[in-house]
């Protein structure tokens, strides 16, 4: 299962990556793949803040729909409209296809999430 | 929690990499490479189930055929040797006791097929009704495997194992023939709207048959997951959701299969309900805008009013909207009704549509 280094991830299988204070988050391999064939992406509302764990937005397989939940509390500022379109992206290459982007209010949040090797080890759990 | 079963095929799913998921006490295959490239392949080639839940019953005696009539709404004196007809179990108040098919071997041998989930029920349901009845109920469920090989190739494919001419096997027909030097009883059946077979044997045979077929590279084995979407796609019931004790085969647009003009159990309840008129219908529905129907989720008039329910919904592959089947009131089941869904708290516009969500491909 890809885990890529420098990465922040939560216990619910998403992954951060910060660039210029901005987080973009995203769904993981491991959670792409547990879900199955992704067939519609509910997206956040751009401008809302969310808090960290609120959903914001939801993944549907054929099967299931799953809620998505934020890592980080902030406003959403963007959000990835390719995935109205085309939500298999998430299958084909999650760790390239951001959900949203989110712009952080405590980025002291990021500690309580894990790097790349304790996700790694939570996931073979 | 009684121990979950497994049917013959389990080590074969297991070898071609398959979830496995508790179905009706089963431990049975999901999906191999995926719900929609499963689907795809079944609207376009060949697909093979392994269906081996199933509940087989004999009933078997010189009261056969009265006995069976009793039990089902279909006219079954007008049943061939060797045909097969869809039909269903009421209750007394009109709700199904199971949907199944019924295999003709004689005036005084029938083979009943049955839901997974309703086994037991089922068995139990017919002793209770056997009363006076010259027959013997036989549950030989465990004894037999059954698979089905369904989609547009799948005669050219299984012709390469018998030599018995399947052209002869017509539409809801069956024979008792030898596929790749093996006794098994082929029927032209299935649940998928497509052309296709399912095939009973005992344990040993179906797997060798299975093993046969699916190393054949156009074979690409089906789910439970692609089983749903492909029955749900051809508007075909689904016991425990378009169907259940609580809705009866008028409410659920399967009148068809009703014969009122015969008598079985619920006939009185359905005749009424058929004078009186119905008060809910199955209907389709289609989304307006972007968006999953799901079973379960319910439907509401354009005041927001609940009028019914979503009995089985999907997105399904090469859509661009979600279609649904659901029990609605009446007053909203025209064709090009507004109505709402209620997804997760959030209102969605719909229309109601028909049911035939798409042309099935049978060969008759």
């Amino acid at each position: 299962m890809k885990v890529i280094e420098g990465l922040y991830y939560s216990e619910e299988h998403e992954w951060v990556k910060v660039v210029d204070g901005k987080a973009y988050i995203g769904i993981t391999e491991y959670a792409a793949h547990a879900l199955g064939d992704i067939v519609f992406v509910e997206l956040p509302e751009v401008d809302i803040d969310y808090d960290k764990d609120e959903t914001i937005g939801v993944i549907e397989s054929v099967k299931a729909a799953s809620d998505m939940f934020t890592p980080v509390s902030g406003t959403v500022v963007e959000v990835n409209e390719a995935l109205e379109d085309e939500p298999q992206l998430l299958n084909e290459d999650p760790f390239e296809n951001y959900i949203a982007v989110i712009e952080l209010s405590d980025i002291n949040e990021l500690d309580d999430l894990m790097d790349s090797e304790a996700y790694k080890n939570f996931c073979e759990e | 929690m009684n121990e979950l079963k497994r049917t013959p095929l389990y080590g074969e799913h297991v070898k071609l990499g398959a979830n496995i998921v508790d179905f009706a006490g089963w431990e049975m295959p999901i999906q191999y490479s995926g719900i929609n490239p499963e689907h795809v392949a079944v609207r376009t080639n060949i697909g093979l189930f392994d269906v081996s839940h199933m509940g087989e019953i004999f009933i078997t005696g010189v009261e056969a055929e009265q006995f069976v009539q009793r039990l089902v709404t279909a006219d079954i004196t007008k049943l061939k040797e060797k045909q097969v007809v869809y039909t269903m179990m009421c209750y007394e108040s009109g709700g199904i006791v199971d949907d199944l098919l019924v295999y003709k071997f004689s005036n005084e041998k029938y083979l009943l097929v049955v839901n997974a989930s309703n086994v037991d029920k089922d068995y139990e349901w017919m002793l209770k009704n056997k009363d006076s009845f010259n027959v013997q109920i036989n549950n030989e469920s465990i004894s037999y495997g059954q698979i089905a090989l369904q989609g547009p190739n799948a005669q050219t494919l299984l012709q390469k194992l018998t030599e018995f001419d399947l052209s002869e096997i017509k539409f809801f027909y069956f024979e008792e023939i030898q596929v790749n030097g093996l006794n098994c009883l082929v029927s032209r059946t299935g649940y998928t709207g497509e052309d296709g077979f399912e095939i009973y044997a005992d344990e040993d045979t179906i797997v060798s048959l299975w093993q046969t077929l699916v190393s054949y590279d156009e074979v690409q084995p089906i789910g439970l997951g692609a089983r749903d979407t492909l029955r749900f796609e051809a508007s075909l019931p689904l016991y425990g959701n378009e169907i259940s004790q609580d809705i009866t085969p008028l409410e659920a647009g399967l009148g068809f299969f009703v014969k009122l003009d015969t008598d079985f159990i619920g006939k009185e309840a359905l005749v009424k309900q058929k004078e009186e008129g119905l008060k809910r219908k199955l209907v389709g529905l289609q989304l307006l805008k972007r968006g999953i129907c799901r079973h379960g989720y319910t439907v509401h008039d354009l005041e927001e009013n609940e009028i019914g329910i979503v009995t089985t919904g999907y997105l399904l592959p090469e859509r661009d909207y979600s279609i649904a089947l659901a029990l609605i009131d009446i007053n909203h089941a025209s064709l090009d009704t507004k109505v709402l869904v209620k997804i997760r708290n959030k209102f969605y516009e719909a229309k109601v549509t028909s049911k035939k969500f798409m042309n099935k491909n049978y060969k008759k």
